[in-house]
């Protein structure tokens, strides 16, 4: 395997329904194992950006235990994520499902390896869709959640309209 | 619609005669008598991979009767590698916020140790 001598994110989609993600810490691996799997330390740099808050940030690290991250953006959109974990060999690999919470009927299947040589830890990630409808829409998501916020209020008109179109009778144009 | 844009361009793209397509026309426009030059294949069999890629938006021909000379359009091209680049791009930022919270936690264990 060659080594970047970068340690900047590496994104690559070994199927149609991966996602690979590999990155260089430069920090031994049980303090990046440790921010990766406390909620204290995972607050700090899982969220948050453009006015973003994270209210929710549980953690049960057992197998079988189940994690969720909500992060709420300035206009009161939120936007929530959860799994379980199915393995843990700390601080070496971690096995958890995870679900974006509009699509609970989609759970990823996440491996995640930590790796240290040098002083230095090779973090590695496979996320595992069931299907490559399901990996674009995750790659999409950062983009995708302005669409929903939109699609949502204009969910919202269109009810109202139909209320209003029963109650008087009249007809809706569109 | 994006979405649709991108699997075209994907499914184009999956071919390596085609990638080799590309790979002429991104030095300049060229005949399909010119592109089927290299290739142990029949001008038929390479206007077959040429609709390919004119449906997925990535080639377009001239308008010269005779020759009519693809070129490479590069937008759809441009789509498609930005599209994985914005979702890295957003997981880099995360990732970086990790170095520098990860500078902190070495500090502080340094610390500790010192006074062990």
């Amino acid at each position: 395997m060659s080594e970047k001598s970068s340690n900047k994110l590496q994104v690559t989609l070994p199927s149609d329904t991966e996602i690979e993600l590999t990155r260089v810490f430069d920090a031994p691996r049980h303090l990046v194992f440790d921010a990766m799997t406390k909620p204290e330390y995972v607050r700090r740099w899982w969220c948050c950006m453009d006015g973003f808050t994270m209210p929710v940030c549980e953690i049960d690290f057992r197998v079988g235990g189940k994690w969720r991250y909500v992060m709420v953006s300035a206009d009161g959109q939120e936007v929530g994520f959860r799994g379980e974990y199915k393995e843990i060999d700390a601080p070496a690999r971690v096995v958890h499902t995870e679900i974006f919470e509009p699509f609970p009927d989609s759970p990823a299947m996440v491996t995640m390896t930590l790796e240290e040589r040098d002083g230095k830890t090779f973090y590695k990630s496979r996320v595992v869709h069931g299907s490559k409808a399901d990996r674009d829409a995750h790659v999409n998501s950062g983009m995708e959640v302005g669409a929903g916020i939109a699609l949502d209020r204009l969910e919202q008109v269109a009810k109202g309209l139909g209320e209003s179109g029963r109650g008087t009778g009249a007809t809706v144009a569109t | 619609m994006l979405a649709e844009r991108l699997d075209a361009t994907f499914m184009a793209l999956a071919d390596p005669t085609r990638r080799a397509i590309i790979a002429r026309l991104s030095q300049g426009e060229a005949s399909v008598m010119e592109l089927a030059a290299p290739f142990a294949m029949s001008q038929p069999a390479i206007s077959k991979h040429l609709k390919v890629l004119e449906r997925a938006g990535l080639v377009s021909r001239g308008r010269d009767a005779q020759r009519r000379p693809c070129r490479l359009e590069a937008a759809p091209l441009r789509e498609a590698t930005d599209w994985l680049e914005r979702y890295r791009a957003r997981m880099e930022a995360r990732f970086s916020r990790l170095d520098t919270l990860l500078e902190e936690m070495k500090a502080k264990e340094k610390r500790h140790e010192r006074k062990k």
